[in-house]
């Protein structure tokens, strides 16, 4: 239980429900195309925001680093939601 | 270095800020995320310009493969940072054990990997099929060949966890692994979506 109680274990579990969000609730026919995939694509960006934060404990390392993680983030989202919206 | 210009070099910058591992690791790990940026990029334009043909292919993936390997792969960074807080704490019976978890995890994802080429395969689904195939195949090819030297990495750390050759204090050996599996974890929290949700 202790293990549990870790910010590290909340974080897991936090993104283990949005996977399980994204990939079975998001992904049916309730919503259009375009609002699914951007969504999607959002949760994706803010897991990949709490890996790097968290698990890589880059919310601690000098303010470089966090630049660059972000920059590759936003980067990346921005690229694949602009060619996707073209 | 004198201790003098040592105590200069700490007192530069925020104290309380510390990079994990070390320089030459992320190095590595941004010029890897680069590279798959780029990747990304390009299964983008390629679907920008045949989008019926990836949407029709999509439809042959089978997301819960996906899904399911991306909470395996979430787990098993978990079991990473679990190993690393137990380090800290000289606790290295309980780290082996967690890395003994990343380990499992990233052998179940390369034989769920395994599981679903060998069900493309014999649907005669191939790299040469067309081109959302030749991404998919690609793409998750190199993802997956990144999880098999995760998991030669987990190994040693897991030798290394069992001899207590880590400094608590400062156990960069395993920061740096623990960095590439994460790296490992993320690349495919969006390689995911992108092939098998995006419609």
């Amino acid at each position: 239980m202790e293990l549990l109680r870790k910010p590290v274990s909340i974080v897991w579990a936090a993104l283990m429900l949005a996977t399980i969000a994204s990939t079975w609730l998001l992904s049916n026919n309730a919503v259009t195309p375009e609002v699914a995939t951007v969504a999607i694509m959002l949760i994706a960006a803010l897991k990949v925001r709490f890996v790097i934060r968290h698990f890589m404990e880059v919310r601690r390392a000098p303010l470089a680093l966090q630049f660059v993680c972000d920059g590759w983030l936003l980067a990346v989202t921005a690229l694949i939601l602009t060619v996707y919206l073209l | 270095m004198s201790p003098e210009t040592d105590t200069q070099f700490v007192s530069v910058g925020d104290p309380k800020r510390r990079l994990p591992g070390v320089e030459g690791v992320w190095v590595f790990v941004m010029a890897d995320m680069t590279v798959f940026a780029v990747m990304f990029g390009s299964f983008m334009l390629g679907r920008h310009h045949n989008p019926a043909l990836f949407e029709a292919s999509r439809h042959a993936l089978n997301p819960n493969f996906g899904g399911v390997n991306t909470l395996i792969l979430l787990t098993s960074s978990w079991f990473a940072a679990l190993a690393l807080d137990a380090v800290r704490k000289s606790r290295f019976a309980l780290a082996q054990r967690f890395i003994g978890g990343a380990f499992l995890c990233g052998l179940a994802f390369a034989v769920s990997k395994a599981i679903e080429y060998t069900e493309k395969l014999n649907a005669g689904i191939s790299l040469l099929t067309n081109d959302f195939f030749m991404y998919y195949f690609t793409l998750t090819g190199i993802h997956l060949f990144h999880v098999v030297a995760g998991n030669v990495v987990l190994a040693v750390l897991w030798f290394k966890a069992r001899s207590r050759s880590f400094d608590p204090q400062r156990p960069v050996v395993l920061e740096c692994g623990a960095i590439y599996w994460h790296m490992v974890d993320l690349l495919w929290i969006i390689l995911f979506p992108l092939l098998y949700l995006v419609r």
